[in-house]
């Protein structure tokens, strides 16, 4: 008899993708978009929803589906359910706002390929029932927007003086010109990273591990 | 019973006098004749830059030791070198909030994040330039002219900006204060526009430039100073000079009309600068000896590239930070032969 790990409650199930396993910080996934779209935070905020609503949808649907796609065809089941899935959001992005699908340019079709996406649909939708399944996804997709929302936030203070596009320091604001590069992007990442695992050490520190 | 002790040691048994507080002291001793010519030519500005950046590096080297949970490793002078050669890097109206940015990064990025000195990759200096240089590229060129009259009664108008805003404009500062100053440095007067800076402006100072890079001569004799101690390696200032001369040399051979002689490649820039106190940096530069003359000859000719083909005037800093990037390779690539192995064909 295998000892199975007790079940996770529906808030442990929802939590994990915003703190233990948080998809930008902790197992750092889907680095693509999180380099590419994080130059403002209306950017990153509406990839990251654009993500979650791509998550939740093919989690519930391939974990209803989970009894009766064979073994052999369930990579390609996935990606065209993940697909269906990126196409409404394509066409939603872009009868809600043009300059933003313009901004996101083909970032929000690469949803399709976001590994976090096919890795929770393997990992954890298609061996779960629908409400642990919608909610683990919901829970990872929130913490994909709010490591996005993290980094778009300082580089567009730092390289814009704006925030959601609202000028924080006047117009004699020096912007940083590095931050909207790539290479701003690798720092504020890097920042947040060491941030992320200090706080998580000393969590450690403070209660010893179960 | 007999217990005679016998005292068991590795190697090294016969230590030098040298250590690293000792070493760093003297590198920061021969560059105090550079800063105070440097504030000789520019004032005010010059002297709160130096202090400013010096400051920043040191304050972050404390709260980096503090935040590692180890002792205090300002005793070893290296952070406060750090700090000067960083200022002496900048334009001298740089305003004083973006060095200090420069002096938090190359010290926490360029070094704290590695784990500290000995184990950094690349100088931590150049990081700092380098950012600022990505992140201000306009501040980074807004040059000054040396010796104007009232430089130690006011500061250059871009010094003082309050932190986070951008500087104001010091064309018509300049214009006004030196009469005919163009705004421009020597190398990038010659890129844009083909004029040919003399030599003996460049020994007089009377160039624009960073902070502390025209004072070539002060350079040179704070380099042979510490070449005679046996503080840096010799070899790497020469091989950086004569490979850039001999890349200008070349280039001026082929196209006469185009490009200009070897002298004004040395002068100008921050070549010596680079040469003498960054590129001869012990934790970053290669220990083998045919790594050393590599290391060294790539700075050199990378440099005069960069200068010539590259969208820089000035490319001394990439130069050196890519022959940084590179030292580790050069180092397996080039061990020395022991004694009584290989060879003999």
């Amino acid at each position: 008899m295998n000892a199975q790990p007790p079940r996770p409650t529906p808030l442990e199930e929802f939590l994990e993708g915003i703190w233990r396993q948080n998809p930008v910080f902790v197992m750092i996934l889907g680095m693509c978009p999180v380099m590419a779209v994080t130059v403002s935070a209306v950017n990153a905020l509406a990839m990251g929803l654009a993500t979650t609503f791509v998550l939740t949808g093919s989690a519930l649907l391939v974990s209803l589906l989970r009894h009766w796609v064979p073994r052999e065809v369930r990579i390609a089941t996935y990606i065209v359910i993940i697909a269906s899935f990126v196409t409404v959001v394509d066409y939603l992005i872009q009868a809600l706002s043009l300059q933003l699908y313009t901004a996101l340019g083909a970032f929000i079709q690469l949803i399709v390929v976001n590994c976090i996406i096919l890795g929770r649909a393997e990992a954890h939708a298609s061996k779960n029932p629908p409400l642990p399944a919608v909610l683990n996804a919901l829970g990872m997709g929130l913490g994909f927007a709010i490591g996005l929302l993290a980094l778009g936030s300082v580089r567009e203070i730092l390289g814009a003086g704006r925030l959601f596009g609202l000028a924080l320091f006047g117009a004699d604001f020096q912007p940083w010109g590095v931050m909207v590069q790539p290479p701003g992007g690798f720092f504020v990442l890097g920042g947040w990273l060491l941030l992320f695992n200090w706080l998580k050490k000393r969590q450690g520190r403070l209660q010893p591990a179960r | 019973m007999n217990t005679t002790r016998l005292e068991l040691r590795t190697t090294p048994h016969i230590k030098a006098g040298r250590t690293v507080e000792q070493i760093m002291r003297a590198v920061l001793l021969t560059l105090v004749p550079v800063c105070a010519f440097a504030v000789w030519q520019y004032g005010l500005s010059a002297l709160a830059l130096i202090v400013t950046v010096s400051v920043a590096c040191l304050a972050s080297e404390r709260l980096a030791n503090r935040l590692r949970g180890e002792a205090s490793t300002l005793g070893d002078w290296s952070a406060a070198i750090t700090g000067v050669l960083l200022a002496l890097s900048l334009p001298p109206g740089f305003p004083l909030w973006m060095g200090a940015v420069a002096g938090i990064v190359a010290i926490a990025l360029g070094k704290a994040l590695f784990g500290g000195l000995g184990h950094n990759v690349f100088n931590p200096a150049l990081v700092g330039r380098a950012f600022v240089q990505a992140a201000f590229p306009a501040a980074i060129t807004a040059w000054v002219p040396a010796y104007a009259p009232g430089r130690f009664a006011e500061f250059i108008p871009s010094t003082l900006t309050p932190p986070l805003m951008q500087p104001p404009e010091v064309s018509a500062w300049a214009q006004a204060a030196v009469d005919g100053f163009t705004g421009a440095t020597p190398l990038a007067r010659w890129k844009y526009d083909g004029v040919l800076t003399p030599a003996t402006d460049f020994l007089a100072g009377s160039v624009a430039g960073s902070t502390g890079e025209t004072g070539a001569v002060l350079i040179l004799l704070g380099g042979l100073y510490l070449a005679a101690r046996r503080y840096l390696d010799w070899r790497i200032p020469v091989a950086v000079l004569a490979s850039a001369a001999l890349a200008a040399w070349l280039f001026q051979l082929w196209a006469p009309e185009r490009y200009p002689g070897p002298l004004f490649v040395l002068l100008s820039g921050g070549l010596m600068l680079g040469a003498v106190y960054m590129a001869t940096d012990m934790v970053t530069s290669p220990v083998t000896p045919l790594g050393v003359w590599l290391y060294g000859a790539l700075i050199g000719v990378l440099t005069v590239l960069i200068r010539y083909f590259g969208g820089l005037p000035e490319g001394v800093m990439y130069a050196i930070l890519v022959g940084n990037a590179l030292t580790p390779l050069i180092d397996q690539y080039t061990p020395p032969r022991a004694f009584g192995t290989g060879g003999g064909r």
